[in-house]
């Protein structure tokens, strides 16, 4: 079968004012037609780059400077504007990651299909209404004669994507460039997804792109692979030879630091490629930690009836105020020193338990008692706040960009009257060295800092009161995958040698068994099951789990390199 | 959505009564106007004579009270100056401002608009620049002065166009207008753009902003993406994005726009509220002062809740609740 999109020799580069930034170096790919080809790689490895270089949408002042794109062996990089919009959403689509702002908020469903579909196929109004029903209704949206007439709002997030789908199907494209189709979507969302795009890519013998860093995603989906890092192409193959048998160094580290559903590891290897990974000093911070002796097996929390509901509807008479129910009589213990896991899909109210647990939000019911004492209720909880910490899930937006890391980092100490002057700094100071940071990354700004340096700071600056819990609110889920080990591998060596207790939080099936202990599952504002991990992972008890854990990518067919000497049990 | 209106106009008729009563306690301060209506041979028995057939003499809620009744029934009382009924000043002085804010306003809404949408698209020309560097200057000089250099230029220099007055203005139903005579029209031109020039500037300033922020957006590239034309893109996606918070901010000018009248008014003589005011203000005519404050606080009121309803024309994400799927 002959390609239908062919790719040679590509180099995108973005000249700035000191240098020339190559974006993509001399990378070369082939699709075919109804084959799911992926792009897996790191952030910044031109991946994107990519896809925007054959939508001829690179960003100024990015410009393709060698090599050939070909459509049907016709060459169309360098094509001119008017000629490149004729083939763009004609011949070539493109998904795009978040469907919440892929759509236009302010026209409706059928406003935006139509107009698509009449700039390319010169139809009547009737016909292209009739077109945008067949549409929807192939993308699975039920009903579509009621929802043609609906504004983008009143969909779901996996709903809009089946639109921008459909969107993408206008005009019978030969070539589909999706980039990070699902990574926004829930697990259980991005399935169906995925089913979807394989189907019509088969049905309609459409070539398909699939950018994304999730290797589950290649793993499950893709029939090739090409693996890229800073620019390059290390990799390409039929995806079961990559990722079985990986022959490029840096595949190998790659697939390494992928968290596995199948084993637990003690750690995962820092298969360092080029350096990236930094150290963290577990063994300095231990020594200066005061540590309160831990009574294995004893409960550190207890968590009684604990509700949480938000007002939807406001209304001066009470019975007519309608509330949303986030989070529905929880009850649950976390025994000191362990690990303890929620996981749920978006909108089960794990969060939401965890704010509650961190006292950032005030329940509706129910009781929390920490070593014995209540800290829901009136009383003053400052005693409790300096006992815990929270890691956040978006290192960019929970760092003040205006503050230096020095003062980021002391803030916690400096608030609880802990420490002060010449000691604040020294121990300012040790935290950003054990972090691997440096004490000089005090003296800059977060935004001098990449992602996982920035999740180090927010460690640095959580371990600043000494605290003995700690709460993890998907501390993992915007990093890549080698930064995703490092940082988790921190985790488990602050539970380890300073005992502390954790509450982690994520919809990360693989990461969960990685970390915790014991493991609840939550959906719906409901706690459906209590587990320890081994057992809820080999054996799980309800319906819903068990649906949950089959959607996990079956990775027990990778490589192995590197990761044997770590297998736990 | 009848709902939310009669909610909206119950919080108007508030905001009314609030603006009102702060209105009113003011005027306590302003100085006695029985001094300037009486000449300098009163007597005492004068003074108290007038000072009751006014209602002075009442307790501050009495008065308040009084103003409101008569004013739901469209009674603003008797000039102290001029000794007719202040509905009726108003009544003429009003087309000259009105006609003037709706032409200075269309002035800057079209040219702002306009404006702020080329200058995003074509970021980094000269001509854009150029535009951007000369709104600099509408946004930084005083109103008057402005006024005075329109004038000095296209009166004095190259007489053009007439520095004062209103023109020839015909009756029409009760409603003075300048726009049906030559006159009247050029007499616009200049007081027109000294007013809207300012407001001009803001919203192209305001415009370009926006709309820059909406061309990042990932519909935006995913329009681009889809194959349709810069002119549907740029136009038909971003620009009505853009207006929904421009929008707002042209509803609060445009309420400004009548408040700074009196300026300009001043400037250029027009016979409009704004030079009625200042003159009461002299004179510490009290009806007049009232009339005029409840005048403007109808408008600004009014139009703020003009621009609520167009919100929810324009983004269909406030229609309604809960029909998420």
């Amino acid at each position: 079968m002959s390609a239908i999109l062919d790719i040679a020799d590509l180099t995108v580069e973005f000249p700035t004012r000191r240098e020339i930034l190559v974006a993509v170096d001399r990378a070369s790919l082939t699709v075919s037609p109804g084959e799911i080809h992926g792009l897996v790689g790191e952030s910044g490895a031109g991946k994107s780059t990519i896809g925007a270089a054959i939508m001829a949408l690179l960003e100024r002042p990015g410009r393709i400077t060698g090599g050939t794109i070909r459509l049907r062996n016709e060459i169309i990089s360098g094509l001119d504007r008017v000629a490149m919009r004729r083939l763009r959403g004609c011949e070539i689509s493109m998904i795009f990651q978040d469907p919440l702002t892929s759509l236009n908020p302010l026209f409706t469903i059928r406003e935006q299909l139509t107009e698509t579909i009449k700039a390319h196929l010169g139809v009547t109004d009737a016909e292209a209404r009739e077109r945008s029903l067949d549409l929807l209704a192939r993308v699975g949206i039920p009903e579509p004669g009621t929802r043609l007439d609906q504004y983008p709002h009143q969909f779901s997030g996996g709903m809009r994507q089946r639109v921008v789908i459909a969107l993408a199907l206008c005009s019978e494209p030969g070539v589909i460039i999706a980039d990070e189709p699902t990574t926004a979507l829930d697990v259980s969302i991005q399935a169906q997804i995925l089913d979807l795009i394989r189907e019509l890519a088969n049905e309609r013998q459409v070539g398909v792109i699939l950018i994304t860093h999730d290797m589950g995603v290649i793993a499950d989906t893709t029939d090739r692979v090409t693996v890229m890092h800073r620019g390059k192409v290390v990799e390409t193959g039929a995806t079961r030879l990559v990722l079985g048998k990986p022959s490029h160094p840096y595949t190998k580290s790659l697939i390494a630091a992928v968290p596995r559903p199948d084993a637990k590891l003690h750690r995962f290897p820092l298969v360092s490629h080029d350096g990236r990974a930094t150290e963290f000093r577990i063994d300095d911070l231990a020594r200066n930690w005061n540590r309160t002796r831990a009574e294995a097996g004893k409960p550190l929390f207890e968590i009684r009836g604990l509700a949480k509901r938000f007002l939807q509807r406001r209304s001066f008479i009470p019975s007519r105020r309608k509330y949303l129910v986030a989070v529905d009589s929880v009850s649950f213990d976390i025994l000191q020193g362990e690990v303890f896991g929620i996981v749920g899909e978006s909108g089960s109210g794990k969060s939401t338990v965890a704010r509650m647990i961190a006292g950032l939000s005030r329940a509706d019911g129910g009781t929390i008692l920490y070593d014995g004492k209540p800290v829901t209720g009136s009383g003053s909880i400052a005693w409790y706040r300096r006992q815990i910490q929270m890691v956040f899930q978006d290192p960019y937006s929970s760092l003040n960009p205006l503050m230096r890391v020095d003062a980021i980092v002391a803030e916690p100490a400096l608030h609880h009257g802990l420490l002060s002057g010449k000691a604040l700094r020294r121990r300012v100071d040790e935290l950003l060295e054990h972090v691997g940071l440096g004490a000089a990354a005090g003296l800059k700004y977060p935004h001098e800092f990449s992602g996982g340096q920035r999740q180090r700071i927010s460690i640095a600056r959580a371990l600043a009161t000494q605290p003995k819990f700690l709460i993890c609110d998907e501390p993992t889920s915007a990093l890549d995958v080698s930064i995703q080990a490092q940082i988790l591998n921190i985790l488990m060596d602050l539970r380890e040698r300073l005992n502390l207790t954790m509450l982690f939080i994520s919809h990360d099936l693989p990461v969960v068994r990685q970390m915790c202990d014991r493991v609840a599952v939550m959906r719906n504002g409901r706690m459906v099951e209590i587990q320890d991990a081994e057992a809820l992972f080999a054996a799980p008890r309800e319906e819903y789990t068990r649906s949950l854990l089959s959607l996990m990518p079956r990775l027990d067919w990778l490589a192995r390199e590197g990761i044997e000497g770590q297998i736990e049990g | 959505m009848l709902n939310y209106i009669v909610r909206r106009v119950f919080q108007s008729v508030v905001v009314l009564l609030i603006v009102g009563l702060v209105a009113f306690s003011m005027f306590r301060f302003v100085g006695d106007p029985i001094d300037n209506m009486l000449g300098q041979e009163r007597t005492q028995a004068d003074i108290e004579r007038l000072r009751t057939q006014l209602g002075l003499d009442q307790p501050f809620p009495v008065q308040y009270w009084r103003f409101l009744e008569n004013a739901a029934q469209g009674n603003f009382g008797v000039s102290y100056r001029q000794g007719r009924p202040v509905a009726e000043i108003i009544g003429e002085r009003a087309p000259a401002t009105l006609e003037l804010a709706a032409v200075s306003g269309l002035f800057a809404i079209a040219l702002g608009i306009v404006l702020g949408v080329f200058t995003a698209i074509r970021r980094d020309g000269w001509a854009s620049n150029l535009i951007m560097t000369g709104s600099l200057i509408g946004v930084s000089l005083p109103t008057f002065l402005i006024g005075i250099l329109l004038i000095y230029l296209f009166s004095v220099e190259l007489d053009l166009l007439p520095s004062f007055g209103r023109g020839e203005v015909v009756d029409v139903g009760g409603w003075s207008t300048g726009f049906l005579t030559v006159s009247g029209l050029k007499a616009l031109v200049l007081p027109a753009v000294t007013l809207g020039l300012y407001q001009m500037t803001l919203i192209m300033r305001l415009v370009r902003a926006e709309m820059l922020e909406v061309l990042r957006q990932d519909y935006i590239s995913f329009a681009r993406a889809r194959g349709l034309s810069e002119r549907v893109v740029n136009f038909r996606h971003a620009l009505k994005n853009t207006l929904v918070p421009v929008i707002t901010v042209i509803g609060l000018q445009f309420g400004s726009i009548i408040a700074f009248a009196i300026i300009t008014e001043t400037v250029f003589q027009w016979p409009g509220v704004g030079l009625l005011f200042i003159n009461a203000i002299q004179f510490v005519d009290i009806p007049v002062m009232a009339a005029y404050l409840m005048l403007i606080s109808v408008m600004f009121v009014g139009i703020n809740l003009v621009v609520d309803l167009l919100y929810v024309a324009i983004d269909p994400r406030l229609r309604g609740e809960g029909n998420t799927a």
